[in-house]
């Protein structure tokens, strides 16, 4: 079933992130092989005259996929603002990852800085993808700045631990019935991914897990279908648990009581 | 002269120079990269009508890959 998400439908519920690839071609590869119609992009501060965009840039670019670009590196709800603002100009879009942290050993994003950005933001047109932690009362207060789609962590970003709190990320699931839900950052490997769509979440953003796998094509792979079979499965309804063993072919007793 | 800073580095730049200008001078095509002085996005169009006073900060931001 498709996602419909910040006024377009998707087929594919997989974000890929383009970060820390061998090589333009692995990532172009990469981006093949996932299937993804969404990749993250950034801003980098030039540090010498000269030099446009590298290669990489360029194959993100005809790969057709819809960009979202990040506030990565942001540590204020300003500097995000006018970052965002830049973003729009360089990459024709109006949409945003809203990045804020607001701690340098987690990444935790800065709730404050952060719904304060988005407040800004949406009253400026942007469609905000914020990425945020998973604490219900900051969730509903990004809601509240305008925000539509919200991103909570699965980990801090790159570590790869998976879901470290998957009972805030169901609450969130519960208490947001309506809102799209994309987990972002944390993934590690494709059963983080299921595990996230199984919760009933729309889609995963992910990035170093097929980065830096040892050969990320056939990873991006690996994680397309992940997230289809955890889409498919929280559609199909997973069984409920049992405590015991209950019998499962439908014999009639012993068959033979010897 | 007026002294100001790009990305960083200290620059000289004459009286009246615009961002415009100043982008030109970078050597950039002008829709290759974003500005902003002083912290405040100042868009594309509005380049020309921005002139770059002493100690003004100029940043230009160029597209990479993210996460």
């Amino acid at each position: 079933m498709a996602l419909r998400i910040a006024g377009i439908e998707l087929e594919s519920r997989f974000f890929l992130g383009t970060a820390g690839y061998p090589s333009p071609q692995v990532l172009q590869d990469a981006i093949v092989s996932s299937g993804t119609q969404v990749v993250t992009v950034g801003l980098k501060r030039q540090l010498a005259a000269g030099g446009g965009p590298g290669d990489f840039y360029k194959l993100i670019r005809e790969s057709g996929a819809h960009l979202l670009p990040n506030t990565a590196g942001c540590r204020s709800a300003r500097e995000a603002v006018t970052l965002a603002r830049m973003a729009r100009e360089l990459f024709g879009t109006n949409w945003i990852k809203l990045e804020v942290v607001g701690d340098e050993y987690t990444l935790q994003p800065d709730p404050f800085e952060l719904v304060d950005a988005a407040r800004t933001l949406a009253r400026d047109g942007f469609e905000v993808f914020p990425y945020c932690t998973d604490d219900l009362v900051t969730c509903q207060r990004l809601l509240d700045a305008g925000c539509r789609i919200l991103m909570p962590w699965g980990a801090p970003i790159g570590s790869g631990q998976g879901l470290l709190n998957p009972t805030a990320l169901r609450t969130l699931r519960a208490r947001l019935p309506d809102v799209p839900l994309v987990v972002d950052a944390g993934i590690g490997s494709p059963k983080d991914a299921v595990q996230a769509m199984e919760l009933g979440y729309d889609a995963v953003l992910l990035n170093s897990a097929v980065a830096q796998a040892h050969d990320p094509v056939v990873m991006a792979r690996a994680f397309r279908l992940a997230i289809e079979s955890g889409r498919l499965a929280y559609e199909a309804g997973v069984m409920a648990k049992q405590e015991m063993a209950v019998p499962t072919t439908p014999v009639t007793g012993r068959p033979f009581v010897l | 002269m007026k002294q100001i800073t790009v990305n960083g580095e200290p620059r000289d730049v004459a009286e009246g120079t615009t961002l415009a200008q100043l982008v030109e001078a970078l050597g950039q095509a002008p829709q290759a990269l974003a500005t902003a002085v002083n912290g405040e996005f100042i868009a594309r169009d509005a380049r020309a009508t921005v002139h770059l006073a002493e100690g003004d900060a100029v940043f230009t931001f160029q597209p990479i890959t993210g996460g």
